[in-house]
């Protein structure tokens, strides 16, 4: 007989994403039961995992594994200045244009940077971070070396309390990490998320079967730095205040966004995830030492690298069998009781 | 006693397994075919004695030393040499430098960069050419006498002939005579069962990762050979 | 005579560069390593000159007796105990792990030393200096790293073209399982190449303490810098990082001479322009 098979992506996916649903709405009203710390800090780590989910999505879905990302944070930040401070545009709206802006940037960029392989990729990078922080702390226009702030006008367009603008923050921050997240997810799940897979596991192999690598990355690429940018207009937004120091920040906007990732588990959804706590729990506890959380951080990234290297996650799921974003596809064997009904519903041929 | 002696000799690639349980053995001085057709584990196999796969089970007897689990850089330097699948010599050495390269090892015995030129003269007078220049004959010369280099006791050729016209395979089979005359052991892997049991004393034949059939090379018979090639 | 003096002086500064520079090359033309934590090594070479001025009273030059063999130590042990765990199919090991020595040195050195800036001084060697015919001055330190700078180099060829480990190197870059079976034990010879190439790096140390003020949040615009010569001048040739250093001393000291903001940026911009016209370099040997 004939063996059929239909394409599973795990039951423990489904049960979690009406939970994830749950826990999304819990968020959401979060700023009406504690107080703006905890707001506060539940809004950075919703744009750090915007961040930590985005080059997870470069380094580890796509290969491209940047140590420049802070170049489109700088420069998403910077543009939102410009738009709300120079143009007038609305603050909200700003936000995506900032990405936008980002993303146009981004092109141009790619082209050149996309001559270097591998390590050399990411040093060139690198170097494109520094040229575009160098660049503009040469526009007084834009501050110069010393940066600007927004101006009271502008930041009254938000919201006139400042608690209310709070949790517009915090809900835009929230808004931003949770799009970020379906976003990879949905990307992920898509022809181009088992295009990105082929990549990552064989560049060559997956050009033979079709796959055209260097547009697929492309458009990864772009659609990082489209998001990158936003999320950097949001961050400086909140900080209303921006210099090429801050903007264009390595220590902030990639060193710890790689150790999230490496540390909760590269090529994962869910790795990220639990980088990031471990990530904020290790700074809050370590906040009086300097940085030596830094230092921890980084013994912990290179310990996993070398001797975990799919972090946390990966051991969990190699475990426990466990997938909560289930972008993998499985062939299950249908038994031949459902395969009839399989057959009528979806095989004209019979 | 065996030269070379593996008992249950099993090879993994990750979860594939490519060698199950392979007994062979070679005495001082033969020369030993292990023939097979694409696949049957014959590269796998001497890939597995110089150290290149870890085997997994199994032992691995070189005169009577346990050499299993030695890393590939030890098992030149107890004298065990094989002449590369493809030739693999380093395209941006020189044919001499190729040469030299392959006395790394530091294994003193009849073999100098001399005494291969007299083998393979042709080689003298191209010592200076960047390997890559060769052609596909003396890339594989090169590639013998690179292997000769580390004078070893134990000399093992993976497809001496794959892609090289006829009468150039004959010239370097000729010189393999030589060598043999020297004192080496020679295990020859060939996909080409009349060159390589013409060139042997014994023989092995490979099929899906074990032996199938083992005897003298002289005389065998042929349709035995040949099922226990084809499995058919 | 005003730009030529730029020029002389933009051409001595890549000696430095090039200094900073070799240690990368010869790990990536051997091992195909980039090591992204190489800029912070550099300023950890100089804090251990500092230390040892400091504690045994020597003259900074001196200290290269001792900063020397420990760098070398060092990248032996780094590369023996560390990195060549990383090495194989994927590039994610090794560059996140050299990326995480990056972050643990540059804090370290953070916590122990503070950010102040330091220097190490020789005195009336710092502003020595000589005028050549056409009244165009050079400064006699300037001059000393770059001829130290070509010596290196030279050692280096001579030590990949003429001896039995320097045919070994060339021979494990081509191929490196090949090497082995030839008796190369690869990860001895990584390790060797990582040793050599922090040797030369506590040189540029040393150097870069005694020219320029350090601190210890430098590390990675040293890294750049290096990385950029060796791309300019093509992987895996020691006199194109040479030449790409040079270029890269002279575009930096051009953009200076315009605008002191725009010294960095104008080598930024020298090594993107030859990315897009020259992918390779101007001088690539290896394969990668």
């Amino acid at each position: 007989m004939r063996a059929a098979f239909r394409i599973d992506r795990g039951a423990a996916g489904r049960v979690f994403g009406l939970a994830a649903l749950i826990a999304a709405a819990a968020l959401a009203s979060l700023p009406l039961w504690v107080d703006s710390g905890v707001t506060r800090l539940a809004g950075e780590m919703a744009y750090y995992l915007a961040l930590a989910q985005l080059w997870n999505l470069l380094a580890g879905y796509a290969g491209l594994v940047s140590v420049g990302q802070q170049a489109y944070v700088g420069l998403g930040g910077y543009a939102l200045f410009v738009l709300c401070g120079s143009l007038g545009v609305h603050p909200l709206l700003a936000i995506p244009l900032a990405g936008a802006a980002a993303a146009a940037l981004s092109l141009p960029i790619a082209l050149i940077v996309f001559r270097l392989r591998g390590a050399q990729f990411a040093v060139g990078t690198w170097v494109v971070a520094e040229i575009c922080q160098l660049v503009i702390a040469q526009l007084p226009s834009l501050g110069g070396g010393s940066g600007q702030s927004l101006t009271a006008a502008v930041v009254r367009a938000i919201a006139a309390g400042r608690t209310t603008r709070e949790m517009i923050f915090y809900w835009c921050s929230l808004a931003a990490g949770l799009a970020v997240l379906a976003l990879v997810y949905g990307l992920l799940r898509s022809r181009i998320g088992l295009a990105l897979t082929a990549i990552r596991d064989s560049e060559p192999a997956s050009r033979s079967v079709g796959v055209d690598t260097f547009r697929t990355k492309l458009l990864t690429y772009v659609v990082v730095a489209f998001c990158t940018g936003a999320v950097g207009g949001l961050i400086f937004l909140q900080k209303l205040r921006i210099s090429p120091d801050s903007g264009f920040g390595l220590q902030d906007w990639t060193v710890v966004v790689i150790f999230m990732v490496v540390i909760g588990g590269i090529g994962t959804i869910e790795g990220p995830f639990l980088g990031l706590f471990i990530y904020f729990a290790l700074r809050q506890l370590l906040a009086d030492y300097g940085s030596w959380y830094l230092i921890i951080l980084g013994c912990v990234a290179v310990f996993f690298m070398l001797y975990a290297r799919d972090g946390i996650w990966g051991w969990i799921s190699a475990r426990f069998g466990l997938q909560l974003f289930p972008v993998r596809r499985h062939l299950v064997r249908v038994t031949p009781a459902r395969r009839a009904s399989l057959d009528d519903a979806a095989d004209p041929k019979g | 006693m065996s030269v070379l002696e593996t008992r249950g000799l099993n090879a993994f690639y990750g979860d594939f397994q490519a060698l199950f349980g392979v007994d062979v053995a070679v005495g001082a001085g033969e020369t030993v075919a292990i023939i097979g057709a694409n696949g049957a584990g014959k590269s796998t196999f001497l890939k597995a004695v110089v150290g290149l796969i870890a085997g997994a089970g199994g032992e691995v007897l070189f005169e009577g030393r346990q050499i299993g689990g030695l890393r590939a850089h030890e098992i030149v330097r107890a004298g065990i040499s094989l002449v590369p699948e493809g030739r693999r010599l380093f395209p941006s050495l020189s044919v001499e430098e190729n040469l030299r390269m392959g006395a790394y090892a530091g294994r003193a015995g009849a073999w100098s960069l001399g005494r291969v030129y007299e083998l393979f003269p042709v080689l003298a007078e191209k010592r200076q050419a960047p390997a890559t220049s060769l052609s596909g004959g003396q890339q594989q010369m090169a590639a013998i006498g690179r292997a000769l280099m580390s004078n070893p006791r134990l000399l093992l050729c993976d497809e001496l002939s794959l892609g090289l016209a006829p009468a150039v395979i004959k010239d370097i089979y000729a010189r393999l005579a030589e060598i043999v005359a020297e004192g080496a052991t020679l295990v020859i892997v060939e996909q080409d069962i009349n060159q390589a049991l013409a060139a042997s004393d014994r023989f092995y034949c490979f099929q899906e990762g074990r032996v199938s059939l083992g005897g003298a090379a002289k005389g065998f018979d042929r349709a035995a050979v040949t099922a226990a090639y084809f499995g058919v | 005579m005003e730009w030529l003096s730029v020029i002389v002086q933009g051409t001595l500064l890549g000696g430095l560069y090039a200094l900073f520079a070799v240690g990368l090359s010869l790990t990536f033309g051997i091992m195909r390593l980039v090591n992204i934590g190489h800029g912070d090594l550099i300023i950890l070479a100089a804090f251990i000159a500092l230390v040892v001025v400091q504690a045994l009273g020597i003259h900074p030059l001196a200290s290269l007796a001792i900063v020397v063999p420990a760098m070398f130590a060092l990248g032996y042990l780094l590369q023996r105990g560390v990195l060549n765990r990383t090495l194989g199919e994927s590039i994610l090991p090794p560059l996140l792990v050299t990326f995480g020595l990056s972050v643990i040195i540059e804090n370290l050195l953070l916590q122990l030393f503070g950010a102040d800036t330091r220097r190490l001084h020789v005195g009336a060697l710092e502003t020595d200096s000589l005028v050549l015919p056409g009244g165009i001055a050079v400064g006699l330190f300037p001059l000393l790293i770059f001829a130290v700078a070509v010596a290196v180099i030279a050692a280096l060829q001579l030590l990949f073209y003429r001896t039995d480990l320097g045919r070994a190197f060339r021979a494990t870059s081509d191929d490196a399982v090949t090497a082995e079976l030839m008796g190369a034990d690869n990860r001895h010879l990584y390790a060797l190449a990582m040793a050599i190439a922090l040797a030369v790096t506590g040189v540029a140390g040393v150097f870069l303490a005694i020219r320029s003020n350090f601190d210890p949040a430098i590390g990675p615009s040293r890294l750049i810098f290096a990385f950029e010569a060796v791309i300019i001048g093509g992987l895996g040739s020691l006199w194109g990082t040479l030449a790409g250093a040079v270029i890269l001393g002279v575009a930096q000291s051009i953009g200076s001479a315009l605008r002191p903001e725009w010294q960095i940026l104008a080598g930024d911009i020298t090594f993107l322009v030859i990315l897009v016209l020259r992918p390779n370099g101007l001088f690539q040997r290896t394969r990668d």
